[in-house]
């Protein structure tokens, strides 16, 4: 009997060889897929109690982790929330990651594979790993005069402020309002967590919304600047090419009519210069129409429009033109309307490209990452996104916008002593909803330092003294005087 | 039934045994302190009481064994020592763990400790009663009649109790037990008498088809009544790891007695056969089999086999450190779910060290069937070997996902004590038939004191 024995003994070595491998299999070679599968508790657990890298704007953190005593060992803390909140994102134990905390979550985690040395030192002395900062390119100075140009809106109305560094695409600022309190989805008291989440959902303002990314509107007469920028791109107009004014413009194919909101569009004809500067739609409306919808769309998408990959550092929404417009919508898409919807960062980012000499240059908005011991470990490299028109036309539409602030509608974001160029833009939605506020700039015109848009959603002003200058022209104003002051 | 070439010089070796079991009790109380301090940051209040009482214990059980077995295997006692006692400080961290986020369960540890004490207790009193293995041979069919009596227990009305599904409990009073642990035990040395005189009709005839001398179909009698115990197991009382280890225990006692390949394809075959039947008949063996392919596909219900391997993978290759981590997520972590448990806090590294562990206990039982020179000898201590085998390769496989989840204990490490006292008495069974076997032969000894003689006027 001592062969089956010996037989037996080999086998039973060979189920606890199985054994082994297995556990090798699970615990060594399958344990990162498992570690990030979702729902996996102990790493949300782990992840959510370790100290994580601060969010650096300026010199200041507006969000770090401080030692906690309760079942976590630190508490993510935020701070000027009113500013950063949308920045920053929360990080909520049920809720996840937002914003920053969310992308930049392997640097500030300290799971990123630039930390590995920290990360084996971590393991030698087994030391919980902690995470490494990221530094964001916001100007505090812009930041504040931003929210505090829509907040002292009458009503403290729904809006935002874009402003990106022209020449290299860096977020300058960044602002929606009404902001929210991430500490409060943050807490470990998950309940109070819950009730703070379920009541910033129901509000109707939508607080937890970044209006400057994650939502489109129509972009109205600021769309003028692309419909311009095709016309002078197409070759056959130039800024003294002489374009239909007057009241009105028949639409062929609808029973529709095109109008202009202002007189200053003349009864005749106008030169494209006077046709930006007093917005007229019928101008723009009949450009639209001999341009064609396709040389517009591709002048929109050479800015950026019907694309959301581009911005690395947060998640943002693709601003869209149509792809086709039945008949004589094309006009009506020329003077940002229709189906066109644009977020504010587009549209900064078409003021952008026009000052940094027809050059759209890829946004970021975080500007180092650096190590848990604070070297540097990459400084973002700007980046070009695209050409969205020539040099030549850059300058050609920046002469325009400049006559936009010192003879036309924009004259409330005049910078004394500054080349201010600009567009206005009013948005008509229905009825019986106020139309949405505009504005883009950049200054100094020959010399650009910051390109801004404002959007104002739901102005409580009177209808008919909405307009994209009066209401969001005074903040871009001391956005790009914050920039260039500072 | 010559041993050959098998040379044992009659050497005692307690003084090795002694040496090798301080060494365990520090793994054991040393894993005990270090789960406290790394929980609380503080070493336990009773240390003295429980690391005490718990030496105390081992040193009892190799006092017995120098009295009552001085030839035996020096390294078993250690083994099933340094389990024992990292089980108790495991099951300790998780009753602090438990009490903390006030779970229903628990504490288990203070129970564990006082089943610890009845499981060396049975040690002591197997190696006292049974002073010659060769004389359980005379109680062959008894123990069949035994094993199916304990097995059928849990499934008297009143008696019975069925808890998580399966009907293999007895409950008397607060006590719940497992009489399938002990049935397990008194199957081995059913199995065993049974073979040592059936074997050579079992062995002998036969045909042989493809190079492999398959049985004559008269002589399936007896494998096929263990296939359909075995079954009814699984139908009367959805034990599906007890149906597993039965069947197995008896296909490999056959072919150990036999000799001959063919029993093993055999019992393959019914194996195969009983499996599919299972899997298409019971929605619960459905589920394990679904769970172990795909344990992602429904996070409800395959909850604890995903919990346990995210704490394997959490634990990575050196673990969180004893206290460290979250092992109370994964349900029965305590339990059937103790095995990723370590992994969680002592990493690959201590998982496979118990595994290793297992396997160094398991080849010690084999070679003492090994170097055992009688037959019946042989084929317990092969039985007790494989059982356990098979029982630590079925847990520790189905919760690290190798195979379907069975529901078996972990012998010594989970808490349990039908199943600690069964293994602490299988641990005796294999040291008594070590110490007959390696004792200074009986030439040597008075005539008169040799019970293998009246083995011999039974049959």
């Amino acid at each position: 009997m001592n062969r089956p024995i010996r037989v037996l003994a080999v086998f039973c070595g060979l189920l606890f060889l199985a054994l082994l491998l297995n556990a090798n299999y699970v615990q060594f070679i399958d344990a990162e897929d498992l570690n990030s599968t979702s729902g996996n508790r102990r790493v949300v657990d782990e992840e959510f109690s370790r100290e994580r890298g601060p969010v650096l704007v300026g010199e200041a953190s507006v969000a770090r982790s401080v030692a906690s005593k309760d079942d976590y060992d630190y508490q993510r803390v935020y701070r000027q929330t009113q500013l950063y909140a949308h920045l920053t994102g929360y990080y909520s134990y049920v809720y996840g990651r937002t914003a920053i905390e969310d992308t930049a979550n392997p640097i500030l985690s300290g799971g990123d594979s630039r930390l590995f040395v920290d990360r084996v030192a971590d393991l030698v002395g087994s030391q919980q790993p902690s995470g490494g900062s990221v530094q964001l390119t916001i100007d505090p100075q812009a930041q504040q005069a931003a929210l505090e140009g829509l907040q002292a809106l009458p009503g403290g109305p729904r809006g935002a402020v874009v402003a990106l560094d022209p020449a290299t695409g860096g977020v300058l600022a960044m602002v929606s309002t009404p902001s929210y309190d991430p500490n409060r989805l943050a807490s470990h008291d998950f309940d109070a967590a819950a009730d703070a989440y379920d009541q910033l959902n129901k509000d109707d303002d939508q607080p937890l919304l970044d209006r400057t990314r994650e939502n489109t509107w129509a972009p109205g007469s600021t769309f003028k600047l692309v419909t311009a920028a095709a016309a002078l791109e197409s070759g056959r107009y130039t800024p003294d090419t002489m374009v239909p004014g007057g009241p009105t413009l028949d639409l062929p194919q609808t029973d529709r009519v095109l109008s202009n909101d202002v007189e200053s569009c003349g009864s005749g004809d106008i030169t494209l210069t006077m046709a930006l500067a007093f917005s007229c739609n019928v101008s723009f409306g009949d450009i639209g129409l001999d341009l064609g919808n396709a040389a517009l769309k591709e002048q929109a998408e050479a800015f950026g429009f019907n694309d959301g990959s581009y911005f690395d550092d947060l998640r943002l929404v693709a601003s869209n033109y149509p792809a086709d417009a039945p008949g004589a919508l094309t006009a009506f898409s020329a003077i940002g309307q229709y189906d066109v919807a644009a977020t504010p960062l587009q549209m900064a980012m078409v003021a952008g490209a026009i000052a940094n000499d027809g050059d759209v240059m890829k946004p970021y908005v975080i500007d180092e990452v650096l190590s848990p011991d604070v070297e540097l470990l990459e400084r973002t490299e700007p980046e070009q996104l695209s050409e969205a028109v020539s040099s030549e036309v850059a300058e050609q539409l920046t002469t325009m916008m400049v006559s936009v602030v010192e003879d036309g509608t924009a004259d409330e974001a005049a910078i004394p002593g500054v080349a201010v160029a600009g567009k206005t833009g009013t948005a008509e939605r229905s009825e019986d909803l106020p139309p949405y506020a505009w504005f883009v700039s950049f200054a100094p015109a020959d010399d650009p330092q910051v390109a801004v848009a404002v959007f104002v959603e739901n102005p409580d002003v009177p209808r008919e003294e909405i307009s994209g200058g009066g209401l969001a022209g005074p903040i871009a104003k001391s956005v790009m005087q914050g920039v260039i002051g500072s | 039934m010559s041993t050959g070439s098998v040379q044992t010089i009659p050497r005692k070796r307690r003084g090795t045994e002694l040496f090798l079991l301080l060494a365990a009790l520090v793994v054991g109380i040393g894993a005990y302190v270090a789960a406290e301090l790394g929980y609380n940051g503080a070493v336990p209040d009773n240390l003295v009481q429980v690391a005490g009482g718990f030496a105390a214990l081992a040193l009892a059980a190799h006092v017995a064994v120098r009295l009552l077995a001085p030839y035996a295997d020096p390294v078993l006692l250690p083994l099933v020592v340094m389990l024992n006692g990292l089980g108790l400080a495991m099951i300790n961290r998780i009753d602090l763990d438990l009490a903390a986020d006030n779970r229903p369960e628990g504490p288990f540890a203070g129970q564990q400790l006082i089943w610890t004490l009845i499981g060396v207790i049975g040690f002591v009193a197997v190696l006292l009663v049974i002073r010659d293995h060769r004389r359980l041979q005379a109680y062959t069919y008894t123990m069949g009649l035994g094993a199916i009596v304990l097995l059928l227990l849990p499934l008297v009305p009143f008696l019975g109790k069925n808890i998580n599904g399966a009907q293999i409990w007895i409950g008397i009073g607060p006590l719940s037990f497992q009489p399938g642990e002990v049935a397990k035990i008194l199957l081995v040395v059913f199995f065993a008498g049974y073979l040592v005189v059936k074997r050579d009709a079992l062995a002998l005839a036969g045909r042989r088809i493809l190079g492999i001398d398959l049985p004559r179909g008269r002589d399936l009698g007896p494998i096929l009544v263990a296939w359909l115990v075995s079954l009814a197991v699984l139908v009367f009382q959805r034990d599906l790891g007890s149906s597993l280890l039965f069947f197995g225990l008896f296909v490999v006692l056959l072919y150990v007695a036999t000799e001959r390949v063919g029993w093993i394809v055999v019992g393959a075959l019914l194996f195969a056969a009983g499996a599919y039947f299972g899997y298409l008949t019971f929605a619960h063996v459905q589920a394990r089999v679904t769970g172990w392919l795909d344990p992602f596909s429904d996070p409800d219900a395959y909850f604890q086999i995903q919990q346990s391997l995210y704490g394997l993978a959490f634990g990575g290759l050196l673990g969180t450190g004893l206290g460290q981590g979250d092992p109370t997520l994964t349900p029965f972590s305590y339990s059937d779910f103790i095995v990723p448990s370590f992994g969680e806090e002592l990493g690959l590294t201590g998982l496979m060290a118990i595994v290793v562990v297992y396997a160094l206990i398991v080849e010690r039982a084999l070679r003492v069937a090994l170097l055992c020179r009688d037959a019946f000898g042989k084929l317990l201590a092969a039985g007790l070997a494989v059982a356990f085998a098979l029982q630590v390769f079925v847990v520790v496989g189905g919760v690290t996902r190798l195979i379907p989840l069975t529901g078996l204990t972990t012998p010594f490490l989970s808490y349990g004590g039908s199943s600690l006292v069964a293994n602490w008495a299988i641990i005796a069974l294999l040291l008594r038939v070590s110490h007959v076997t390696r004792r200074p032969s009986p030439s040597a000894a008075p005539l008169a004191a040799d019970d293998a003689t009246q083995v011999v006027k039974l049959r």
